[in-house]
């Protein structure tokens, strides 16, 4: 897939400037794209490095079980088929919380050992149960409260007010999350009915 | 509102470090030696990340500057238009699931474009975008990989479906809370 569209771009791009007569751009276009690159990522090292320390302090402090102790009640809304105290609910709402408090790093790990988790509980196990379509639902549209990447994006492109994305983007995810949680709902039960037809 | 939600914007970061400390400082954790062992990561983490992003910036570079860009964005206005979103994000909505590296390039690509700079309509949508959704293609394939489930059913649709709104989303947050910006 990634191949596929990395290619496009090259041979949409070289073939429109054989008509568009864009040719001599296109060739500076290939050595400033690839010095862009590296001095975006070297921006990015500053706003990262003080988010990984902030958020090192987080998990050292704890921050992530007590998040998961408030978000149970939502776990149990949300998990109906996970017994509340099991292993599998524990590692639910640890990866919610971590995706809430933005340490990508920790979220991963804890959302794979979830599935896990709810791979034991799973009785087929080559096909995904309904709470896994959940975990997932959540987890690509992920909520998060501070944007740091794009903070140090925007900080690069000249942007002067860098953090005004926070409040559009909690709007955003709260609704997008909203939408990703009824839709699974709603296929869920379309499957079911399915099934039992 | 316009005002309450600047300041909205820039009371929440400090608020959060400031929650943090104290939280550490409760649990006794020791700050100091804590933040900078933490931050350590962060030049590996955005060091491993420059092949990726060399990689789609020079693709998107082309794309850009061969004016192939401008056809496709000129291709998909009709559409957008009548759904209340500005083209110019397209490129951006559609790579967002598929590559993280790909779609940052793209966010770059796009706040060097003359009129969408990271303050404009356009761009503070294209940062909404950019944040308020993940690679669902990525989170799909590791997380059912892990675990050896083939038959995935229809969680791909659903987070193909709400990444789509996620897009309709941003376009009403950047709108609702910054009425006055083109």
């Amino acid at each position: 897939m990634i191949d596929f569209i990395w290619l496009l771009l090259f041979v949409g791009g070289i073939a429109t400037a054989m008509v568009t007569g864009r040719m001599d751009a296109v060739s500076g276009a290939v050595l400033k794209g690839a010095s862009q690159g590296v001095e975006l990522c070297i921006a990015l090292i500053a706003v990262i490095a003080l988010w990984l320390g902030i958020m090192k302090i987080a998990e050292h402090a704890g921050l992530v079980q007590v998040l998961a102790r408030i978000l149970k009640p939502v776990g149990k809304f949300l998990y109906p088929s996970v017994p509340v105290n099991s292993p599998a609910m524990g590692a639910i709402l640890a990866n919610m919380s971590a995706n809430l408090l933005g340490i990508g790093n920790a979220a991963t790990p804890l959302g794979l050992q979830a599935m896990r988790e709810l791979q034991a509980l799973n009785d087929q196990k080559d096909r995904a149960s309904d709470a896994m379509c959940t975990l997932l639902a959540v987890n690509t549209a992920s909520i998060t409260i501070i944007p740091t990447t794009v903070i140090a994006v925007r900080m690069q492109y000249g942007s002067h007010h860098p953090t005004e994305v926070v409040a559009t983007t909690i709007v955003a995810t709260i609704i997008g999350t909203g939408i990703a949680i009824v839709l699974d709902r709603l296929f869920r039960r379309w499957s079911r009915r399915r099934k039992s037809r | 509102m316009q005002n309450i939600v600047s300041v909205a914007s820039s009371w929440i970061l400090p608020t959060v470090i400031l929650v943090i400390l104290f939280s550490g400082v409760i649990r006794r954790v020791p700050l100091y030696n804590t933040f900078v062992d933490g931050a350590k990561g962060g030049f590996g983490t955005s060091i491993r990340l420059i092949p990726h992003l060399v990689a789609m910036m020079v693709a998107v570079s082309v794309f850009r500057t061969s004016g192939a860009m401008g056809i496709l964005v000129n291709f998909l206005h009709p559409v957008l238009h009548w759904l209340h979103i500005p083209p110019e994000v397209a490129p951006l909505a559609l790579l967002r699931p598929i590559s993280n590296a790909g779609s940052l390039a793209l966010l770059g690509d796009l706040f060097s474009q003359p009129h969408q700079s990271p303050d404009t309509f356009v761009g503070l949508l294209a940062s909404t975008m950019q944040a308020s959704t993940d690679t669902t293609l990525y989170v799909v394939t590791v997380y059912f990989g892990s675990v050896g489930v083939k038959n995935i059913r229809y969680a791909l649709l659903v987070g193909l479906l709400s990444d789509f709104a996620s897009v309709l989303a941003s376009v009403f947050a950047v709108w609702l809370l910054h009425p006055t910006l083109k």
